[in-house]
């Protein structure tokens, strides 16, 4: 079933037999071919951009809503370099996207052409695998191959290069067929590993399952699985930023987020236990803090899918490489045969010393009457919403982002969309973006600072054009908040630079781009204005004017242990000596 | 602000003092790399070292297998038992890269280097460089009334060892292969 066709065709049909729906991108000269060929069907709706690097968040976006690959289409030169942001954010996080950049034809590489760049050599750090396809020929294998990078062991973005013309010569095309090549990784986990795991399992007095990203990316059977393990076995359970919601929050084992503005009874429950299971999680030092004093007294097991995460960081004791799905079903079965065994007396007690914990209240934070406190609007957010089973949100990158992870909570992988890894301010509108279009009826909310969402603002077109109802929730401080933070906590409160200034108008902003602005200053305004965005069909840019001078607590403080931890009400003038401020 | 006391020694793979305590004595470790010989994956090798401040002591490839288009990469680098196992699984998650090997950890192993030097001189020198060459089973590859090429094989020690008795007789240039190596036995 091949045949000839050219390039630009092969390109579109390939995306179409890989079960592509949607793409992101923005024209230009050089990918004029593939443009003429989205233009003649019907089957794959383009989402024009105003920016490349929204179309690589808004692909994540939908990648990380999914589970499937999401895919871009840009021109060469500005338009493959305006990618790059975006390609690393997925690296660092494991989001499976395809971008194909379009180039200047092969008989003009190297010449400096008009719109041309090195894309491949630019992109080589910051994706998982590219290609330059010179040949027509070689072009379906080559896009096939992709997908089955992008998707394959640990996720990760990758990018075709692809000249103008060999858009236009013909060539055949072959459909996706099961992957020949040899990059195939281990998904089964080494059941000796597994079993001795189950061992320290059996023995542990002070457990803890510390889940990550990995767990989401396996797939939604991880989840369950991870759900089912975690309730059979009544350990409790935290995730990093990238894991939440595979665990449901409402979970009666969950502990909260651990890390730097994790909860106070899961960093303290990391620090004191006895075993810790790493699922899917790479020991990130936004986790792990001080490393010489991280869990000092805990066996560590790591499962990961990825070889280079395991003893990168931290020492693992039992390591394990395989994919999240397959090690959990392979414990859970030697678990099982081995007659189900926990040391369930200390695993009890060890939950009351968490309710101990818990009790410190480390998310209280100074109501006022006068000002809305982040946490405050986050809550009703919150409350508003959480009936919501089809609530999804994304966020940009600050404090704001923080709040959210504290004060929202998850039930579901995959309804969490948040720039862990790089930490990309602008990431949260295009990723909504992405989201809404691979959810249409769904309420996607972007929780934004007003700093980072006009990063990439512009993308307003993008959400009226395509009529994406995406609720653009800005906590307004007229701040970098985040950065305010650290510059009050290590700067001796020397604000450079962290203020905004002519921040502009963002209801008449809404309005001159046709869609909806709401303005909230007074706290007993705020469940109105939100059930007014929530209720208007079409995309809102809700401007919060929250607290200018709220920190964003608890913390730990850069270069300190889990258990040296700053709560709201702690005396914070010296707390990061000169050894913490050299770190980020 | 006081100024920073970054711990000496502590920024040879990261600004932070921040390494666990695994063992931080430096090895040297040689490295055969099974590759697909396709365009840009010498760069993907050497971008991962410098990317991530590894260090790579010698570096050499060619097309081993053209039926399968496979490249053998044999890297020699240096570091300490962590960062060796890291360069390791870096290198095996590249996805155009097919086997690696730690020959110095899979060993025995055998390795050589060629090298070519150029040697200056007339009269006693000359004699005494050709001398020496004869010693260490150098043969001369070029000869004009003032100056010799040499061709050395050997372990890289064994070069060393020559060049350093070369210098004081007019050693101008020097070119050298890396190290190829391959594990003794079947």
């Amino acid at each position: 079933m091949t045949r000839e066709m050219t390039g630009a065709k092969i390109v579109v049909k390939a995306l179409k037999d890989q079960g592509v729906d949607t793409i992101f991108g923005y024209p230009g000269g050089a990918a004029l071919p593939i443009y003429d060929e989205i233009f003649q069907q019907n089957d794959i709706r383009h989402i024009l951009v105003r920016h490349e690097q929204g179309a690589v968040h808004a692909a994540e976006g939908y990648a990380r809503s999914t589970g499937k690959v999401g895919v871009c289409l840009v021109t060469s030169g500005p338009g493959a370099t305006n990618t790059v942001t975006g390609l690393t954010d997925a690296l660092l996080d494991s989001i499976p996207i395809l971008v194909i950049s379009a180039q200047v034809p092969t008989f003009l590489i190297g010449s400096d052409a008009f719109q041309e760049a090195d894309t491949v050599g630019i992109t080589r750090p910051c994706t998982k695998h590219n290609w330059l396809v010179k040949d027509t020929e070689r072009l379906a294998g080559t896009i096939h191959e992709a997908f089955h990078v992008a998707r394959s062991g640990r996720p990760g973005p990758v990018l075709i290069d692809i000249p103008k013309d060999v858009q236009f010569a013909t060539g055949t095309y072959a459909p996706p067929k099961p992957s020949t090549s040899h990059y195939q990784p281990k998904l089964k986990g080494d059941m000796d590993a597994i079993t001795e795991l189950v061992a320290a399992m059996e023995k542990a007095k002070r457990p803890v399952f510390y889940t990550g990203g990995g767990v989401v990316n396996s797939g939604p059977a991880a989840s369950i699985l991870l759900r089912e393990l975690v309730d059979a076995t009544g350990f409790p359970v935290t995730s990093t930023l990238m894991g939440l919601g595979s665990y449901p929050a409402s979970g009666k084992n969950w502990l909260g987020m651990l890390g730097m503005h994790g909860l106070y009874e899961a960093n303290l429950a990391m620090h004191g236990c006895d075993l810790m299971i790493n699922i899917g999680a790479r020991f990130d030092d936004r986790i792990t803090g001080r490393i010489d004093a991280f869990s000092p007294k805990s066996k560590k097991a790591h499962i990961d899918i990825d070889p280079s995460s395991i003893n990168k960081v931290i020492k693992a004791d039992i390591p394990i490489v395989g994919d999240v799905a397959h090690v959990l079903e392979d414990i859970l079965k030697v678990w099982k045969a081995r007659g189900r065994k926990t040391e369930a007396e200390s695993v009890a007690k060890w939950h009351s010393q968490i309710e101990e914990w818990r009790k410190v209240r480390c998310l209280d934070y100074t109501p006022s009457t006068t000002s809305i406190k982040p946490q405050y609007a986050l809550e009703r957010l919150e409350a508003l919403t959480k009936h919501r089973k089809d609530r999804f949100i994304t966020t940009e990158v600050g404090q704001h982002q923080m709040w959210a992870a504290q004060f929202l909570h998850f039930e579901d992988p995959n309804h969490w969309m948040t720039s862990g890894g790089l930490g990309t301010m602008g990431y949260g509108f295009p990723a909504s973006i992405g989201v809404q279009m691979a959810h249409p009826e769904a309420l996607v909310i972007n929780v934004a600072g007003e700093a980072s969402w006009l990063m990439n603002m512009q993308e307003m077109g993008t959400a009226v054009q395509f009529r994406l109802p995406v609720k653009q929730f800005i906590l307004n401080n007229e701040r970098l908040g985040m950065v305010r933070q650290w510059q009050d906590l290590l700067h001796g409160g020397r604000f450079s630079h962290s203020w905004s200034e002519a921040l502009p108008d963002f209801v008449k902003l809404a309005e001159a781009f046709g869609a909806k602005g709401i303005l909230c200053k007074d706290p007993a305004d705020l469940d109105d204005a939100i059930m007014e965005m929530l209720n208007h069909d079409g995309p809102v840019i809700f401007d919060c004017l929250v607290e200018k001078h709220e920190n964003c607590f608890p913390m730990i403080p850069s270069g300190k242990a889990h258990n040296e931890m700053l709560l709201g009400n702690a005396e914070t003038k010296g707390v990061i000596d000169t050894k913490g401020s050299v770190l980020v | 602000m006081s100024p920073l006391h970054i711990t000496k020694g502590a920024t040879s793979h990261s600004a932070y003092n921040l390494r666990p305590s695994f063992s931080e004595i430096e090895e040297r470790h040689t490295l055969a790399v099974l590759v697909e010989n396709e365009p840009g994956v010498l760069a993907r090798v050497i971008g991962l070292f410098s990317g991530r401040g590894y260090n790579i002591e010698s570096l050499t490839v060619a097309e081993v297998d053209h039926t399968g288009h496979l490249s053998r990469i044999t890297i020699v680098t240096t570091g300490t038992p962590q960062v060796i196992e890291q360069i390791k699984a870096q290198l095996g998650r590249i996805v155009v890269v097919h086997e690696v090997h730690d020959l110095t950890v899979e060993g025995p192993s055998v390795e050589r280097e060629l090298a070519m030097l150029k040697v200056v001189g007339t009269s006693e020198k000359r004699v005494e460089a050709l001398r020496l060459a004869d010693i260490f089973r150098a043969s001369v590859v070029d000869s004009t009334l003032n100056s010799f090429v040499f061709e050395i094989t050997g372990a890289p020690d064994k070069i060393e060892a020559f060049a350093e008795l070369m210098r004081p007789l007019g050693l101008t240039e020097i070119a050298r292969t890396g190290v190829a190596a391959l594990l003794r036995g079947a």
